[in-house]
């Protein structure tokens, strides 16, 4: 019995949040990587792209909810979710015709990418604090628990309980579908494979007949797709607001990084690594080794490795170590 | 030398003339603020040009350079608070040696086994495991400390010394922490550097932030002292008194009225003594300003800064031609840190307040880039001038867009849904400017407004 209640409550605290998390960063850190590998910069304006994705959500999903309109059990931001996705993809593409292909032409170097990157963050921050305001958003409803502790206490008799927010498994079910489809499209599809070789050579994809405008336009149109789920995923979990969306870039790029920077694979690991990190580190296993040590030898302290608060430096500790050790990232990614 | 710059002319005609605009439209306190952030922005992006204009180094880490000089001032001038290291001293002290025991280690391990197989490992490991072991020395000693009066004091407090050598202070922790960033990350290629740059700074303001015995943390330490009198004081003293009736004796002499005149009198030695005490400001921060560009445009023009130029432009020939590239690079990144880390001391200063939750990447290590870029990259004339024209941009475009929105929305009325939200929102129009400028500059001209000269024989 001991054992089980262990099991669940590191079930309840770690595993369930830590992959919807981890679901979380992943999206957003293949976005990033799929940046990097075809248009060849860290795009520093993707947390504000999430945030304008997300921002768009929101919106449509107040006009649908002042129609009176809901989508039952669901969230009803899921059904404003393709007009998000649509405006995001209109403005990345805006911000590419205007902005990046004029250096993409002048054949610029990384840094001057990573520094209009940087204009084109301070914009859409602005756009979004203008439009909706810098403050925290809660725009879930629907149902809110699949299952609460107190049921699953009594359903089964443990000490320990396992809640299960309806955030959570829609997040696991939208990231398994978007990674499903977009690893068949990259892997199986002849457009997706020319992506990749784009990717790995670009003179090599050129004479093979690739068209790079078609392949530039494509990885914006699947960026801003997977900016806005991620973002919008995020924001129904805990809440929307412009900042938290901004310093979720760094999680985001520390997970792109390790998994090995152009690797989509890799950032998909990535994202669960950092947040498997950062929650199992700063957990107190104090309860859990009440449960499985034998009477009389329970620890008195928390057992944590480091306090929460230092939860995002967690990441930031394991893109360094990472960087020291494989530089390309643990999943090979391009050699940098 | 530098007088004969016509750069030196742009720059300084420029930041007089706004300073006076400001001045004479909206007031000379407001004047002399602004002037007082921009001289300290133009310290920082002297510090920055210094890493990315000099040697091509993109650090994104600026905010915590600031931090760091920032707690400086705290660790410096603040008194100490004798109860708290009493109770916990000692604690703080053993910590502190197994800090340094650990660090001495794993200097020893890399040195002594250079080519070991689990070199890093071992240093891995060692890291790993200390950070719990730190935990369990110092936690009991830190509990102690932050319950001590939690309200006023909860930390260890400072040298109690005055707060112009915390400049100094900050600028020497800026350049150790500069050295052990640098020696992890300055391997990797830009985009990699500016990424991992960003993170560390990250990692050092959740350290400020949450060490509370060191900082208090997010319960913020105020009231610091200063390198310049208190406006109280000058309200008290008869010779400030007497200057301002010298200043305004045409002003008072038009009032007959004896008790009139005593109130006036007062009126204008209180908005005086802020304007005195700005001005103050301004005086030592422009002296801290053209020092550093002397010896900054010294060092540019110097075979070292020829050496530094060489690097940046072609990394692989400066190679060849027996220049120690690491070594250098390690260098100039220490140098331009401890510049920001001095610039980072003197924002808190003259704040008179240290609050680490209001470091914010956005503005404390973005904007200060913008800075840089716009003024001009390698020229440290157009750094001062990036640092001007860019505060002045983010300090006015608030009001200025206050007045156009409410030109474009003249015939709306004033309860207005759209209105109403547009007003409201007017502070964030200053991210809108600061990211066009920054697209419009990097696309038009792309060097800056101050291009680097390059020298020719």
């Amino acid at each position: 019995m001991d054992f089980l209640n262990s099991i669940i409550l590191l079930t309840n605290f770690i595993i369930v949040p830590g992959i919807t998390y981890g679901s979380q960063l992943a999206l957003g850190a293949i976005g990033v990587t799929l940046i990097y590998g075809v248009l060849r910069f860290a795009n520093f304006a993707y947390g504000d792209l999430m945030a304008f994705g997300t921002m768009i959500v929101i919106l449509v999903t107040w006009f649908l909810q002042s129609k009176g309109i809901t989508f039952g059990l669901l969230p009803t931001a899921l059904l404003a979710l393709p007009v998000g996705i649509l405006l995001t993809i209109a403005v990345s593409l805006f911000f590419d015709k205007t902005v990046f292909e004029y250096y993409r032409n002048k054949k610029s170097d990384p840094v001057t990418f990573i520094v209009v990157s940087l204009g084109i963050m301070f914009v859409l921050n602005a756009v979004v604090r203008i439009i909706i305001g810098p403050n925290d958003i809660n725009f879930m409803d629907g149902h809110k628990f699949i299952m609460k502790a107190r049921e699953f206490k009594q359903m089964t008799g443990l000490n320990e309980g396992l809640a299960l927010k309806s955030t959570q498994v829609i997040t696991l079910i939208t990231t398994i579908i978007t990674c499903s489809i977009l690893f068949y499209f990259l892997n199986k599809t002849k457009t997706g494979k020319s992506m990749r070789a784009y990717s790995n050579n670009e003179d090599l994809a050129l004479l093979s007949g690739i068209d790079p405008k078609k392949i530039v336009l494509l990885t914006w149109i699947i960026v801003s797709i997977l900016a806005t789920v991620a973002g919008t995923l995020y924001g129904l979990d805990k809440s929307f607001k412009p900042f938290t969306y901004f310093n979720n870039l760094l999680p985001i790029f520390a997970a792109t990084i390790v998994g090995g920077i152009g690797n989509p694979l890799g950032a998909f690991y990535g994202g669960f690594l950092i947040a498997f990190s950062e929650i199992g580190l700063t957990y107190a296993y104090k309860k859990f080794f009440k449960y499985i040590m034998p009477e009389g030898l329970e620890p008195s302290t928390l057992i944590q490795f480091i306090s929460t608060d230092y939860k995002f430096a967690i990441s930031f500790a394991i893109l360094i170590v990472v960087l020291i050790f494989r530089p390309n990232g643990i999943f090979k990614g391009k050699v940098i | 030398m530098i007088k004969k710059n016509p750069d030196f002319k742009i720059c300084f005609s420029v930041m007089t003339v706004l300073t006076i605009l400001v001045g004479l439209f909206q007031s000379w306190g407001i004047a002399l603020s602004m002037l007082n952030l921009c001289l300290i922005s133009a310290v920082m992006a002297m510090g920055v040009n210094i890493q990315w204009g000099f040697a091509g180094l993109i650090n994104f880490g600026v905010m915590g350079f600031l931090a760091i000089g920032g707690l400086a001032t705290v660790l410096i001038s603040v008194p100490p608070v004798p109860e708290a290291w009493s109770a916990g001293g000692i604690g703080i002290l053993i910590s502190g040696f197994f800090l340094l025991a650990v660090v001495f280690s794993v200097l020893i391990i890399n040195k002594r086994l250079p080519n070991h197989k689990y070199k890093n490992y071992f240093i891995f490991l060692i890291i790993i495991l200390s950070i719990p072991l730190l935990k369990l020395i110092a936690g009991p000693s830190i509990s102690k400390i932050e319950s001590i009066n939690a309200a006023t004091s909860g930390f260890l407090g400072g040298a109690n010394l005055p707060i112009i050598f915390s400049w100094f202070v900050g600028a020497i922790l800026c350049a150790l922490v500069a050295f052990v960033v640098g020696k992890v990350c300055l391997g990797l290629r830009s985009d990699y550097l500016a990424i991992s740059t960003l993170l560390v700074s990250g990692i050092i303001i959740t350290i400020v932030k949450h060490e509370e015995w060191l900082s208090r943390g997010v319960k913020n330490v105020i009231g610091l002292k200063r390198p310049v009198p208190y406006e109280v004081d000058l309200q008290n003293s008869e010779w400030f008194i007497k200057l301002v009736e010298f200043l305004n004796s045409s002003k008072l002499s038009n009032v007959l009225d004896f008790d009139e005149r005593t109130s006036l009198l007062n009126q204008l030695v209180i908005s005086s003594s802020g304007v005195f005490v700005k001005l103050c400001f301004s005086l030592i921060f422009l002296a801290v300003v053209l020092i550093i560009l002397y010896f900054s445009e010294k060092a540019l023009n110097s075979p070292w800064g020829r050496m530094m130029r060489a690097i940046r432009d072609n990394e692989e020939a400066a190679k060849a031609m027996g220049k120690n590239v690491v070594k250098q690079h390690l260098f100039i990144f220490m140098l331009g840190s401890a510049i920001i880390g001095f610039a980072g001391a003197m924002l808190v200063t003259y704040d008179g307040l240290f609050t680490p939750s209001s470091y914010q990447p956005l503005r404390y290590t973005f904007l200060i880039w913008v800075m840089v870029l716009l003024g001009g990259t390698g020229n440290n004339y157009g750094a001062i001038l990036g640092g001007f024209v860019v505060w002045f941009i983010w300090i006015q475009s608030a009001p200025f867009a206050l007045l156009v929105i409410n030109i474009f929305t003249s015939h709306l009325d004033e309860t207005n849904y759209i209105k109403e939200h547009l007003l409201n929102s007017v502070p964030y129009f200053r991210y809108l400017m600061m990211g066009l400028g920054l697209l419009l500059v990097m696309r038009y001209r792309p060097k800056g407004l101050l291009p680097e000269k390059i020298i020719k024989n």
